[in-house]
């Protein structure tokens, strides 16, 4: 049975379920339970923004604060996959990937291939991404390109509740380590959501809206500037076919292909600096292999290539805006 | 024989004597081959410090996991990894026990407990943390091992491995093997304390210092310590002072050093001869006993070689398997 919830209650219940459902999932992180040793109530955060809020009650032990120590406890996950466990680590902010990314791209990310096929390592690192939360320039980015590069992680980026649950429970699932990014300012977005477990296949993109004259590939929280863009831009009879990629490694580059063969135009829309971005990926991609198909250069929206500044007025100016999306898809068709 | 006054029996000390030897002929192999330009890329050679690895790794079994450092061949040898798959493996082949696709440096067996050498200095503690947490939630009786070398044990991530091992209580060891030199360096130089042990209390971990050449030290205090973990007693350190017989990777000139500094270690801290003397003093084990194990060893390594040259190299198929995506 479905029903409205948020994603943050979404990501919880696939937690929940999947914890329930094989022993071998175990959850860590700063302050994922919270309060532990302290005086006070247990489970007292349920993680920073309350993500995990009500497990412990329900699963005790297998989730385990951690001291604010990410080298060590991100490499003990991974470590414990190598053994057979599943553990899902917290990072709380892909920020903080800086001081234990040796863990994640020169271990896990490189067992399986470095041992020649005879270790797996499924670890799932969730971590909040991206802006919007005032949160300045050390939490508040989106770094999936950074993981994209390195072979050997899936780097996954979902738009909505129902994507979510789907999503984490088949990042918990996969044999290999996993990059679950969670759009901090999409928390509270609600979808329906079924009450029962359901997985959603790597790899395949979501035509969040059909259209036939332009195509836009994008992610997580740009997928509803773009919808927006695109509500706006069907007034003036423009029609855009607006693809959430849902998983960035791996891509399903033949949707969006696909749909451009159709469309002959192209917007790429990544909240991330635009220098190897997931924007310039796709377009590369795209004039490889269909060339032929375009009408238009393609066009790309993205950060400004600076840090994320805090100001409200600056940070507003920071993220791509429906308007830009929309400029850029005029910019396009009217080529 | 007389009676034997070792904590070991006369098959295990056979054993133990085996495995050093084994550790030592690979290792003197490789010195002349890699020198002859016949194995490829970085080698760091663990000759000299065999005691330590067949001390510790005589108190483990398949179920006790071991993250290992780049000078990683004599953990390999002693948690069970078969020789003539790592022989394969240094020398680029497909029959090589990462199907060439690791090297000396990431030689892993995961069904023996051997989490990898690595070439990211200290990253291995974390990861032995892991195997500990594994094994402890199981309740399995298993334990994590992690190696790292004097030079690494000034790394952040083994830094907090400590700490967090003993937050979660974990059954952990943590071997520093110290040979002197992080690389070129001295550790009297880069190692700001003056004893392991006392780092080890800053963390809040019981720690203990052993001559690393001496294999009955190392054998008794790596036991007292795995038991303690095994029990649920939590992590500790142990630190073997020891010396490398070769350079820091191969090719090293070693300038460095003090001039005499490693024919004397080979004439008077060699820990084989020292263990070999006390076996045989003790009149538990003869010459003849140790030499013909001698013999049969060389032959083993011969053997490697000889199969490791012959056997085929790695094809383009290989170059995009065991992950998960091509693009």
């Amino acid at each position: 049975m479905a029903r409205t919830l948020s994603m943050k209650d979404a990501i919880n219940e696939a937690l929940d379920q999947e914890m329930t459902r094989d022993p071998n999932v175990i959850v860590m992180g700063e302050d994922i339970v919270g309060g532990t040793g302290s005086p006070g109530e247990a489970d007292a955060w349920g993680g920073v923004l309350g993500v995990t809020k009500g497990l412990y009650a329900k699963h005790g032990d297998r989730l385990m604060d951690t001291p604010l120590s990410e080298s060590a406890y991100i490499g003990a996950a991974i470590g414990a996959a190598a053994c057979g466990m599943r553990p899902v680590a917290e990072l709380m902010f892909i920020d903080f990937m800086g001081v234990c990314l040796d863990e994640i791209f020169n271990q896990a990310a490189k067992f399986k291939y470095m041992f020649g096929g005879k270790a797996e390592t499924p670890v799932v690192i969730r971590a909040m991404v991206g802006a919007g939360f005032r949160a300045a320039a050390q939490h508040s980015q989106m770094l999936t390109p950074v993981f994209t590069h390195i072979p050997g992680l899936k780097v996954v980026c979902p738009s909505n509740a129902y994507d979510a649950k789907g999503l984490l429970i088949q990042s918990i699932r996969d044999n290999d380590p996993v990059i679950f990014c969670e759009h901090k300012n999409l928390y509270a977005s609600e979808t329906d959501v079924p009450d029962e477990s359901y997985t959603i296949p790597f790899g395949e993109a979501n035509v969040v809206r059909e259209g036939g004259h332009c195509t836009i590939v994008t992610y997580g929280a740009m997928v509803h500037k773009s919808m927006e863009a695109a509500k706006e831009l069907a007034k003036d009879g423009v029609e855009c076919e607006i693809i959430d990629l849902r998983t960035l490694s791996p891509i399903d580059m033949d949707t969006v292909l696909e749909s451009v063969e159709n469309t002959g135009r192209l917007v790429c829309v990544d909240e991330a600096n635009p220098r190897c971005s997931i924007a310039a990926d796709v377009s590369a991609s795209v004039s490889q292999e269909a060339f032929d198909a375009l009408k238009a250069p393609i066009q790309m929206v993205t950060a400004p290539h600076t840090p994320v500044p805090f100001s409200p007025a600056l940070e507003d100016l920071y993220i791509p805006s429906a308007e830009r999306i929309a400029s850029a898809v005029r910019k396009t068709v009217s080529h | 024989m007389s009676d034997n006054p070792f904590p070991l029996s006369r098959d295990d000390l056979l054993t133990a004597y085996r495995t050093m030897r084994t550790i030592r002929e690979f290792e003197e192999r490789l010195h002349t081959d890699f020198a002859r330009g016949d194995i490829p890329g970085f080698v760091h050679l663990y000759a000299g410090e065999e005691a330590s690895a067949v001390g510790i790794m005589a108190h483990l079994n398949d179920n006790d996991r071991i993250a290992s450092t780049h000078r990683g061949h004599g953990h390999c040898i002693a948690k069970g990894v078969d020789v003539k798959a790592m022989m394969g493996e240094i020398y680029g082949k497909s029959t090589g026990s990462c199907r060439g696709k690791g090297g000396s440096m990431h030689i892993a067996d995961i069904d023996k407990g051997m989490m990898g050498a690595n070439g990211i200095l200290g990253a291995g503690a974390p990861l032995a943390c892991g195997a500990g947490l594994a094994a402890k939630y199981r309740g399995d009786g298993g334990v994590g091992i992690s190696f790292v070398g004097d030079g690494a044990s000034n790394q952040g991530m083994f830094l907090e491995s400590l700490n967090l091992a003993a937050v979660w209580n974990l059954p952990v060891i943590f071997v520093v093997e110290n040979n002197g030199y992080a690389e070129s360096t001295s550790v009297d130089w880069a190692v700001a304390c003056d004893s392991y042990v006392d780092r080890a209390a800053g963390f809040g971990l019981p720690g203990v210092t052993v001559d690393g050449t001496d294999f009955f030290a190392v054998y008794e205090a790596a036991g007292e310590i795995i038991s303690r973990a095994r029990e649920g007693g939590g992590p500790s350190m142990l630190e073997c002072k020891m010396h490398r017989l070769f350079g820091h990777f191969e090719g090293d000139a070693q300038t460095y050093r003090a001039e005499g500094e490693v024919e004397n270690l080979r004439a008077n801290r060699d820990c084989l001869t020292q263990f070999a003397d006390r076996v045989t003093e003790a009149g538990v084990i003869t010459r003849a006993e140790l030499n013909a194990i001698d013999g049969e060893v060389a032959k083993l390594i011969e053997q490697a070689v000889t199969e490791a040259i012959a056997a085929p190299l790695p094809t383009q198929t290989d170059l995009t398997t065991d992950v998960y995506v091509s693009y």
